[in-house]
Parts: C-alpha cells; structure tokens; sequence
C-alpha cells in the first residue's frame, strides 16, 4: 500500500511539471493554432537563467527561502522576454503564410536554442544549487514525500490557479479568449492581436521556466538538452486532454506523470520492461489520436469546409 | 572559357592539395622525426569531464616523456580531437586522425561504447590503439591493434560482489542500469553472477536511462524489498541524482558502483547524499606509494584539482605507449602492436601493468567509501592468481594491523577471475566484525 502510495506522489510530482510546460502547448495552440516546438527549450533556458542567478546573486552558497523566490521569479520574467522574443522574431514574420511554414520554423527554433547553449555551454550536465533545505516527510506507513516535491506541487497549484484567474477574470484574459475564438474578428472589435498572441507567449514561457527552476531543486542535473523528451511528453500531455483547453493539459500532465511512473514501477510484473517509460507517453499518444483526437476534454468542432 | 579555366585549376589545386595531405602526413613513421600520436575523447558532451581529464593525464605524460629527451631523440606529439561523447562521431575523428593526421598510434576512449565505435577503424586501419579506461570485455576482441591499460568489467563487477557479500556481508541486493549504456549492462552482468555464487540473491533489478529526469520510480520498486544493498553502475552525471533521490526516500542501503562514478561533478549533484556508498576504482589518490603522490602532486600543480582515475588511466596509456615505441624502436607496424601487447610488469600510477592474452590489463582494484566530498580507501582487491606486493596495499585510515595480505587463491574459473584479499584496511570497513583477520 506504502509502495503504491509513494508511485502515485512520484508520479504526481513529474505529472505536475508535465503540467506546466503543457499550458504553454496548449495555451499558444488555442491562439495561433501553432505547436511550439520551441517550448520545451524554453524551459530549458527557465532552468539555465536560474542557474545562473543563483551563481550571480550568491544564492547559490547555501539554501534561503529568499533566494528560492528572486531565482524562480527571475527566471519566469527572464523567460517570459525569451518567448516573446521568439514569438516577435522567429513567427509574427511569417504568420501570414501557411501553418506549416510556422511548424517548421518552429522545430528550426528548437533546434537553434538547443545548439546555441550546447556550443556557448557545453552538454555535460550542471548541477543545479540547492536552494530549498530538503527534507522528507514519511506519511502513510513508510511513503515518503519531499519538500521540493511539496514545492512542486504547491507552486503549480499556485500558478495553474493565478492561469485561470487571468484568463476568466481580467480584461487581457477575456481578450486572449477572444483571439483564441476567431482572431479576424477579434481585430475588428479592436483587441490589439499582436500584443495578445506576446501575452500569450510571455505566459506560457514563464510557466515553463518555473517547471524548469522547480525540476532543478527535484533532480540538481541541467543539461541544454533536457527540454527535449520532457518538452515532448508535455506536448503529448496537451494534446491527451484535449490541446487547446487548459483544464485538460493540467489533466493530460498528472496522467501521463502517472503513467510513467507505474509503468517504472509495476510494469515488470506484467513483463514491460523499465524502460518503456518514455514508449508509454507516445503509445497514449497514438490511442489518443486514433480514437479520440479531441483528446479526453476537447469539444469537437465542426471543420468548416 | 574563362570560368572554365577558372574553375579547373580550382580543382587542379584541390587535387594536388589532397595527394600531398595523403602522401607526406605530419606523422609518418619509421625511425625518426616527430611522434604523432592521436586522441580521442568527450571533450563537449555529456560525459566530457572524463575526455578532458584523460586528456590532461595524455598531455601530461607526453610532456615528461619530451622533456626527458624524447623517445631516442623523439618528441611526442598530441593530436585531440572532440567526439562529443558519441560513437558514431567517434568513429569519424578516429577516421580524420588515421587518414588525414597520419597518427601512429590512438588513446582513447572512455566510455566502451564509443571505443567499440571507433576501434573497428583503428583495426583496419592497422594503427594500434590504447584505451585508458574502457572496461568493457568485447573491446579488445575487435583485433589485435586494440589494447587497454585498465581491468575489464568482469573483474570489476566481480570486486563490488565479493565486497559486497563478503565485506559488508549483504544478503540482498538490488541493481539499477543504465539500459543504454554497454559499460553499466556489462558490470551487471558480472556482478549478478558473482553475488548469486557467493549466496547472495539478486531481490530486484531497474533500468535508467542518460537524461532521465526522475529516479524516484524505479527506487520506489526497489525500496518495497528492502535490499542491504543497491548497485549503480551508472555514470556520475545520472548517479549523483540517484543517490539523492535515494535518500530522500529514505533509503538507507548503501548505493554501490563502478569507476564511472568518479568525478569531482559527482559531489555537486549528489552532495551529502553520497556518504556511506562505495565505489570500485582503479587508484586511490590516499595511496602513500611515492609515485603515486608525485603524479598527484604534480597534476595538481599543473591543471589546479586532484587527478581522477581517468586522469590517471590516461597518464599510463600514454607512458606504456611511450614504453612499447622505445622497446620496438620503431613506430612501424607490426612492431609497435607487438611491443604493445609484450607489455609486462610496467610500473604505472594505476597499478603494475601487465597485458595478458586478450591484451587486457590484470591489476588491483582498490574499493573507496565515500564521505563528506572525498574517497577514502577501504581495500585492494587482487585478481586471481596476482600475489599483492608485501606491505601493500597501505591503508591511511588504518595503520596499525598492517600485515602483508594473504596471496591470492589460484587459477580456477575465468568468471571467477578475483580474490578477496582481506587487507589491513578492515578497520575502515563499516563492519567491524568483518570477515577474516587471520
């Protein structure tokens, strides 16, 4: 019983990082019908920025409360400017031109950021200074929960419900809304789209870069090609519960958390092997997209022909 | 016309270009003029500590090999490229080196996988290569060029088994890979064996791979049977999160691993959670032999941090090269390969070197605990049929009992291929009723 407790927060604690960088997908996808490949990165770069500023800072030499909060914030809004930039540089260009010309500008980003920082900083793994003073507390019998775990899943709490508020309480969320119902006709009520689809970007990032700062107090190891199979299995995540719809990415991002996890952790006992973990993610995928491409809180919409 | 012409002593230039780069290379052998010799590792990617400190430990041997005179009047020169930790660029430098850098000879790589990437090249090629630190089996079985200067895995997983069931008396045993490496499946292999025929019982076994973000999973599975001990052989990078996750689950099982754990890298993600685990390495920088403190004291001065294992490793590739070339007097082939693989009873940093059959290297390991960021030597364990020096090995930790350690047991089957030789360290192992003190 202790066992299975502890997969199911083991798995939560992943899920709620798939979680995350998932809004971002689906956040962008509801706007601009855009898959930002680029978005994993992103978090890569939220992870780096916080290295670094715990390095500059001098936060790194011992763990503080205060220089948890100034390295995860700084790096949200440090992240946020990247993504904007990307979107204002690399998409606003070429928007007007076919859906795949962005897709693959997008993968051409990724590819880009990864490279960059493999150049600039090397592939060997840094690790991350420890901020939180970590400790474990023992619940259920022998199940073991850490703090960072309860960092993680407290500040995504925090932040997915700071999401819904913007979106459904204030007047940019009503306008990104807006843009995400039809773009054309929001312009002609007079919302400023452009500044929109920054906003939205800007959101999106900033949540990715809290999920990399957090990540980093859960495992310390940062590599510039870390985003990649998390960034896809976030995306996998988006497009399991519905991509476009928010309530499903958080949904799709515990799920496939949990998947993960109890794939690890009992998969053996029905004869799949450990390292499958990463084969689940996309075998969900390949369901998801065959028998329910709306994914599990999606609305089908009728595509206009 | 004109662009025509233009464009054909272009390539007429090209051309000649290339025919010279093939014929006169900068290392063309025979009996004089300078000694070109090539190296390979991980200098950009994720295991690139280990590439850069062999490197150092390859420069710093050419460096006092031409600064005592050369090899008859000789000097050595290092050519390094960057594989980024991949085989399949492994494989390409090691082509650039042979064709075009015309080298005479190639150490490298670390990790096995990349060395079975590249050593088919270097055998084809006829160019003989030394690894300093791959210990994977199938290695040297690529041919007769290939050698190395470090034990092989089933000596090595055979160390942390018989250490394990015999020093720290453990009954159960979990193990967790790294799926993807041949390196971390090959010392599983060998240590499975080695604990089943000591008595010990294998209670569960997970995999991992490079880059994974979450430990906890697979700890979890391993932490419901409860094991007296875990067995990572794994590389610092993924291990140093291990240990952390480990403990955060509250697991109190020391973690035991390979060579592939050492790296200063290794403290900063795993931190205090590292302490009480052991590793089998291939020297102790603790070791008060002379030569060793000197190597020590001399890298230090040099590159500002204490040489690993790998520093080391590749300070003896280099210096058994060097040995092999005078011994042959040539750089020509096959007299080098032979003169490589004649080596006996070489005194090394890491251990007198002796190549045997396979061209495999038979010397000690050493076991080390971890504690509060430094290793400390708990034994030596000898190969079968190698008899320990007397009064070696020397225990810092422990002076007292100091009496020469039993010869080792002879030959019986290749699996079997170490021997506990209970050494004075004893008194450091974490149980003080440990086996034989005779």
């Amino acid at each position: 019983m202790d066992t299975f407790v502890q997969q199911l927060i083991n798995g939560l604690t992943i899920g709620a990082i798939y979680a995350l960088i998932a809004l971002g997908y689906t956040m962008v996808y509801g706007i601009l019908r855009l898959i930002n490949f680029a978005h994993g990165d992103i978090y890569m770069v939220g992870a780096f920025v916080g290295y670094f500023l715990a390095f500059q800072l001098g936060f790194a030499a011992g763990p503080s409360l205060l220089g948890l909060t100034v390295v995860l914030i700084g790096s949200m809004i440090a992240a946020a400017l990247v993504g904007m930039a990307i979107e204002r540089f690399a998409y606003r260009p070429i928007r007007k031109y076919a859906r795949m010309t962005t897709l693959i500008t997008a993968i051409g980003v990724s590819l880009l950021i990864e490279n960059l920082f493999v150049a600039k900083l090397g592939a060997a793994p840094r690790a991350f200074p420890q901020l939180l003073q970590e400790q474990s507390y023992t619940l259920f019998g022998n199940a073991a929960i850490s703090k960072s775990q309860i960092l993680i899943f407290a500040v995504s709490v925090a932040l997915m419900l700071l999401l819904q508020w913007v979106i459904f309480k204030t007047k940019v969320g009503t306008a990104m809304r807006a843009v995400s119902f039809n773009l054309n006709s929001a312009k002609l009520m007079g919302i400023n789209t452009d500044f929109i689809i920054s906003f939205t970007f800007a959101l999106g990032s900033a949540l990715a870069a809290a999920a990399g700062v957090l990540t980093a107090q859960y495992n310390p190891q940062i590599d510039p090609l870390m985003g990649i199979i998390t960034g896809l299995k976030a995306f996998v995540a988006a497009v399991l519960g519905g991509i476009g719809n928010i309530p499903g990415a958080v949904l799709g991002g515990l799920l496939i958390g949990i998947a993960e996890t109890f794939v690890v952790g009992y998969g053996q006992n029905v004869g799949i092997p450990t390292t499958f973990r990463d084969a689940v993610a996309f075998a969900i995928l390949i369901l998801v997209l065959l028998f329910r491409p709306t994914g599990l809180l999606g609305s089908t919409v009728q595509e206009k022909v | 016309m004109k662009r025509i012409l233009l464009s054909l002593g272009l390539i007429a230039t090209l051309l000649f270009a290339f025919a010279c780069e093939r014929k006169g290379g900068p290392g063309a052998g025979g009996q004089t003029g300078q000694i070109v010799v090539g190296y390979y590792g991980d200098l950009s990617g994720r295991t690139s500590n280990f590439g850069q400190s062999t490197k150092n430990g390859v420069e710093m041997a050419a460096d006092e090999i031409n600064k005592a005179g050369g090899i008859d009047g000789r000097q050595i020169k290092i050519l390094s490229e960057d594989d980024e930790g991949r085989p399949e660029k492994a494989a390409t430098v090691v082509t650039k080196l042979i064709d075009q850098d015309r080298v005479i000879a190639l150490l490298g790589e670390v990790a096995s996988g990349n060395t079975l990437a590249a050593a088919p090249k270097a055998q084809s090629a006829k160019v003989p290569m030394i690894s300093p630190s791959s210990t994977n089996p199938a290695v040297t079985q690529v041919g007769d060029y290939i050698s190395r200067v470090c034990f092989i895995d089933p000596f090595q997983g055979d160390v942390m088994a018989k250490f394990a069931a015999n020093t720290l008396k453990a009954k159960k045993a979990a193990i967790m890979l790294d799926f993807n490496s041949p390196y971390s499946r090959g010392l599983t292999e060998f240590f499975e064996a080695s604990f089943k025929k000591l008595g010990g019982e294998i209670v569960n076994k997970q995999s991992y791979t490079q880059g994974d973000r979450d430990y906890k999973g697979q700890l979890t599975a391993i932490r419901s049977k409860n094991p007296d001990v875990i067995y990572v052989p794994g590389y610092y990078g993924e291990v140093g999160v291990i240990a952390k996750q480990a403990k955060q689950l509250d697991i109190k099982a020391p973690l035991l691993g390979g060579d592939g754990w050492d790296s200063t890298e290794l403290w900063e993600l795993g931190g205090d959670a590292l302490n009480g685990d052991y590793i089998s390495n291939h020297y102790s920088v603790d070791d008060p032999s002379p030569a060793i403190q000197r190597f020590v004291a001399d890298y230090k001065a040099r590159y500002g941090r204490v040489p690993d294992a790998l520093a080391a490793l590749g300070y003896d590739a280099m210096k058994v090269l060097g040995d092999a070339i005078k011994r042959a007097g040539t750089t020509e082939e096959p007299q080098l390969k032979d003169a490589i693989a004649a080596t006996r009873n070489f005194p090394g940093v890491t251990g007198t070197i002796s190549l045997d059959k396979d061209r495999n290297a038979v010397k000690p390991a050493v076991v080390l605990k971890l504690q509060d960021k430094k290793y400390i030597y708990v034994e030596t364990i000898y190969p079968e049929g190698m008899t320990p020096p007397a009064g070696a090995p020397a225990a810092p930790a422990s002076p007292a009992t100091s009496t020469a350690p039993p010869a080792a047991t002879p030959a019986a089957s290749p699996a079997k291929a170490a021997s506990p030789a209970p050494s004075p360290a004893k008194a450091a192992s974490p149980l003080k009723k440990a086996s034989a003190t005779p």
